[in-house]
C-alpha cells in the first residue's frame, strides 16, 4: 500500500501500514481500530450519538469497558456497589457507562467486579490490549499501551462516536521520535525518573506531531510495568501514541492473560509479533539522547510536567530564562506552587501523598513504595497518605504478598481500585494551597483539587516524602535499611 | 455539526503558554453526560473567585476582576488569540463544547496540542495556526485597540486584520471541506464500509486471535 516491501521501517510505521484500510487522495487515512477501551466520563455523549443518529457499534467485542474515573476509593463507599456513590452526579455518570453497555452488549467490567479497574491497568493485565493492536480510548493516557508494541493513543467523545459506529478513525500519519536512553539505571532510579527527565529535556510541546518509540539499553531493562509508565507519560511529552518494540520481556508478560492467545493461535501471534520492532537503519525525524547515568530521581515544582528537576536541585529562578513565555510561565508556577526561587527542593514540605494513577499503580510500584514504607511511620505533619492500587487484580495480589499491611502500618490508607486523586473526580482531592508528592501525571493548577499543589514522583520517592514530611533522596533511605 | 464559512468577531485573549484541557474545563464539569451546558465553566478556575460545582447559578458566584475574558471590552467576544501550546493534556472533548458554549468560533495560536486540534474540528470549532511574532502582532495591535475585531474567512485560509492586511494559514483538505460544509464525518466513513469490510476479513484470517476473544 504504497510502500515498497524492501524500505526500512521504524515500529510505528508498521503498525499503521497493517491498519491501513484506505489512503485517500487528500491525505487523509481510514485506521482499522482493533481494541477499543471505554470509561464513563467520555463515553456517555458518544453512546447518545449513536442513538440519535440509529447507529449500532461496528463490532462490540473490539469494545471494553469499565468505570474508573468517578468510582470511590473509600472502602465503605465503594462496598455499596453504583448506588452507593454519594455524589449524585458521579453515580449517574457510572449508572449511565452501565446501562449503556447493556444496551448495546458490551462487556463491561462493572464497578465491584475482579476485573475493575483504572481502563489502562486492566487493558494489558487482562490480555484485551495486545501487541501490534491499534488500541484507543477516550482518554489521553491510553499511550500506556503501547509499552506492549502496540499503536495506542487518546481520542476526544467524537472519535468515540466514530470508532464505535465505523472501528475506524480518520487520520494522517504521524512524524517519527526516537527517544533512547542507553546505560544502566542507577538504584532508586525508575521507570518514572527516566519518562520525567524525557519531559524536562524535550518540553510538554517538544512529541507533538510525533508517534515516540523509546529505545535503548534502559528502556530494554524494564520490566512491562515500568515501560508502561514510560509510554503513558508520552502525552505529557506531546505525543498521543508512545511504544516500545516487543521482545522478550513483553511475550513473557502476554503469555497466559486471560484475553491473551492460547496453544496454536499463540504461535502463530508470536511468530507474528516478531517482527514488531523498527528496522536496524529506519529513518526517524527526530532523535533524543538520553544517559541513564545522569539521571536522577525526580521531582516537579511547577505547574507542567516540563517543570522538573533532580531531587538534588534548587526551584529555578526565572532571571536566568531569557524567553519572556517562559519567565512569565515560571513566574506564574513559583506564585501558583508557593515557592521560592533557588529554594531547595528537599526544603518543600508534603501535606499529603498520593500512590497510584495509571501512571504509576501497578504491582511493581506498590512493591516499591512498600519497600521504602516497610518498617517505618509517615510524618506527622503528613495529613493523609492514600495508597490507590490500580485494579481489583492489583489490589488481590498485593494483598496476598501482605503489602497492605506494610502501608497500613506505616499509617497509609489502602483504598479501592480508581484514578483517584490523580484528577480529584471522586472525593479524594487537595484542600486549597495543600503540597502533595504525588505518583500520577499532570501537575496541572487545580488538578487533584482546588488550588492543590502537585509534585509528580516516582512510588519510592512519595513514599520517602511521606515518612520524612519534605522530599528527600529516597536513595539515602534505601542506603540506611 | 455546525458549518463554519466566515466568521468576523472580537478578539480576546488567553495570554499564557501551556494552557491545559483541565484549566479550560475543571474535572467536576465532566460529570455531565451531555455535549452542552460548559459554556459558563470555560476557565472556571481563572473566571471566578470561588471554586465552582455543577449545577449551580454561576451568574451568583463572585467573578474575578482581573481576568480578560470578564472585562467589558471583550465581552461577546468570539474570536481567542492564545500562545504555544494550547489545549495541552487530557483529550477532554468538553474544553472545545466549553469554548463554543462560550461562543468562541476560533482560535489563534502559533501551536496546540494535538488531541485538542483534532477535538475542535470535531465541532465546527476552528484552531489556526500563525506563527508566533505574528501571533505577538495580534496580541499587541488587540490590547491597543478596544473592540479589536478579526474576520476569519476559511474558504480563503485567511484571517483578516482591521486594517485589511490578510494572514494566510494552512488548513488539512479534509477538515476544511467537512467544516465548510457542516459534515458528518462518520456518515463519510461508512460509505467506505465495503474497503472496511474487505478489510477486517482479511484481518481476521491473518490475526485471528483479535476476533471473538473478548464476549
Amino acid at each position: 500500500m504504497g510502500h515498497p516491501q524492501n524500505k526500512k521501517q521504524t515500529l510505528y510505521d508498521k503498525l499503521w501500514q497493517d491498519h491501513l484500510v484506505k489512503s485517500r487522495d487528500d491525505g487523509t487515512a481510514l485506521i482499522y481500530i482493533d481494541r477499543h477501551l471505554i470509561h464513563e466520563v467520555t463515553s456517555p455523549q458518544a453512546f447518545e450519538g449513536l442513538r440519535l443518529a440509529g447507529r449500532k457499534p461496528w463490532r462490540t467485542d473490539s469494545v471494553v469497558a469499565t468505570p474508573d474515573h468517578n468510582v470511590p476509593s473509600h472502602v465503605e463507599e465503594r462496598a455499596g456497589g453504583i448506588e452507593g456513590i454519594v455524589d449524585e452526579v458521579s453515580r449517574i455518570q457510572v449508572k449511565t457507562l452501565n446501562e449503556n453497555c447493556e444496551d448495546f452488549g458490551i462487556v463491561e467490567f462493572g464497578i465491584n467486579d475482579p476485573g475493575q479497574g483504572i481502563v489502562h491497568v486492566i487493558g494489558p493485565e487482562t490480555g484485551a490490549t495486545l501487541p501490534g493492536m491499534t488500541v484507543v480510548c477516550g482518554d489521553s493516557h491510553t499511550s500506556t499501551h503501547g509499552a506492549l508494541g502496540a499503536l495506542a493513543h487518546g481520542i476526544g467523545t467524537s472519535e468515540v462516536e466514530h470508532v464505535m459506529a465505523t472501528q475506524c478513525l480518520i487520520q494522517k500519519k504521524m512524524k517519527n521520535m526516537l527517544v533512547r536512553v542507553d546505560g544502566e539505571l542507577g538504584p532508586g532510579v525508575t521507570a518514572k525518573d527516566v519518562v520525567l527527565a524525557i519531559i524536562g529535556k524535550i518540553g510538554t510541546a517538544g512529541g507533538t506531531g510525533y508517534a515516540i518509540e523509546f529505545g535503548g539499553s534502559a528502556i530494554r531493562s524494564l520490566s512491562m510495568e515500568g515501560r508502561m509508565t514510560v509510554c503513558n507519560m508520552a502525552i505529557e511529552a506531546g505525543a498521543r501514541a508512545g511504544m516500545v518494540a516487543v521482545d522478550d520481556v513483553t511475550l513473557e508478560y502476554v503469555k497466559g492473560k486471560p484475553y491473551a492467545p492460547k496453544g496454536e493461535m499463540w504461535e502463530l501471534a508470536v511468530a507474528n509479533w516478531s517482527r514488531l520492532h523498527s528496522d536496524d537503519g529506519a529513518h526517524f525525524d527526530a532523535v533524543v539522547e538520553l544517559k541513564a547515568e545522569e539521571i536522577e530521581p525526580q521531582v516537579s515544582w511547577g505547574t507542567s510536567p516540563e517543570m522538573v528537576v533532580p531531587v538534588s536541585a534548587l526551584v529555578p529562578s526565572p532571571a536566568d530564562e531569557n524567553d519572556a513565555t517562559k519567565k512569565a510561565g515560571i513566574e506564574r508556577a513559583l506564585e501558583y506552587m508557593g515557592l521560592e526561587a533557588g529554594q531547595k527542593i528537599t526544603d518543600i514540605a508534603l501535606d499529603r501523598v498520593f500512590i497510584g494513577s495509571c501512571t504509576n499503580s501497578r504491582i511493581e510500584d506498590l512493591r516499591a513504595a512498600a519497600a521504602v514504607a516497610k518498617g517505618r511511620k509517615k510524618a506527622d505533619s503528613v495529613k493523609q497518605v492514600l495508597v490507590v492500587p490500580g485494579s481489583q487484580a492489583v489490589k488481590a495480589q498485593a494483598e496476598k504478598e501482605g503489602l497492605d499491611k506494610v502501608f497500613i502500618e506505616a499509617g497509609f490508607e489502602w483504598r479501592e481500585p480508581s484514578c483517584s486523586m490523580c484528577l480529584a473526580m471522586n472525593a479524594d482531592k487537595l484542600g486549597a494551597g495543600e503540597h502533595c508528592a504525588s505518583t500520577s501525571n499532570r501537575n496541572f493548577e487545580g488538578r487533584q483539587g482546588y488550588g492543590g499543589r502537585t509534585h509528580l514522583v516516582s512510588p519510592s520517592m512519595a513514599a520517602a516524602a511521606a515518612i520524612a514530611g519534605h522530599f528527600v533522596d529516597v536513595r539515602e533511605m534505601q542506603e540506611a535499611a | 455539526m455546525r458549518a463554519f464559512t466566515k466568521h468576523k468577531g472580537v478578539a480576546a485573549p488567553m495570554d499564557r503558554a501551556n494552557v491545559d484541557t483541565d484549566l479550560i474545563i475543571p474535572k467536576q464539569f465532566l460529570k455531565s453526560i451531555k455535549r452542552s451546558g460548559f459554556g459558563p465553566n470555560l476557565f472556571d478556575e481563572l473566571r471566578y473567585l470561588d471554586e465552582g460545582q455543577p449545577g449551580q447559578d454561576h451568574s451568583k458566584r463572585p467573578i474575578n476582576p482581573d481576568f480578560p475574558l470578564n472585562h467589558p471590552r471583550y465581552q461577546g467576544a468570539s474570536v481567542l488569540l492564545a500562545r504555544k501550546n494550547f489545549g495541552c493534556g487530557s483529550s477532554r472533548e468538553h474544553a472545545p463544547w466549553a469554548l463554543d458554549g462560550h461562543g468562541f468560533r476560533a482560535i489563534i495560536a502559533p501551536s496546540f496540542a494535538d488531541i485538542f486540534f483534532n477535538n475542535c474540528f470535531k465541532n465546527g470549532l476552528l484552531p489556526i495556526v500563525l506563527e508566533e511574532e505574528i501571533v505577538d502582532q495580534l496580541f499587541t495591535e488587540m490590547y491597543a485597540e478596544e473592540g479589536y475585531e478579526l474576520v476569519v474567512d476559511l474558504e480563503e485560509q485567511v484571517v483578516i486584520k482591521p486594517n485589511g492586511e490578510t494572514l494566510a494559514f494552512e488548513v488539512d483538505a479534509f477538515r476544511k471541506h467537512c467544516l465548510l460544509n457542516g459534515l458528518d464525518d462518520i456518515g463519510l466513513t461508512l460509505e467506505d464500509a465495503d474497503d472496511i469490510r474487505a478489510y477486517e476479513a482479511k484481518r481476521r484470517e491473518q490475526a485471528p486471535w483479535l476476533f471473538d476473544a473478548v464476549k
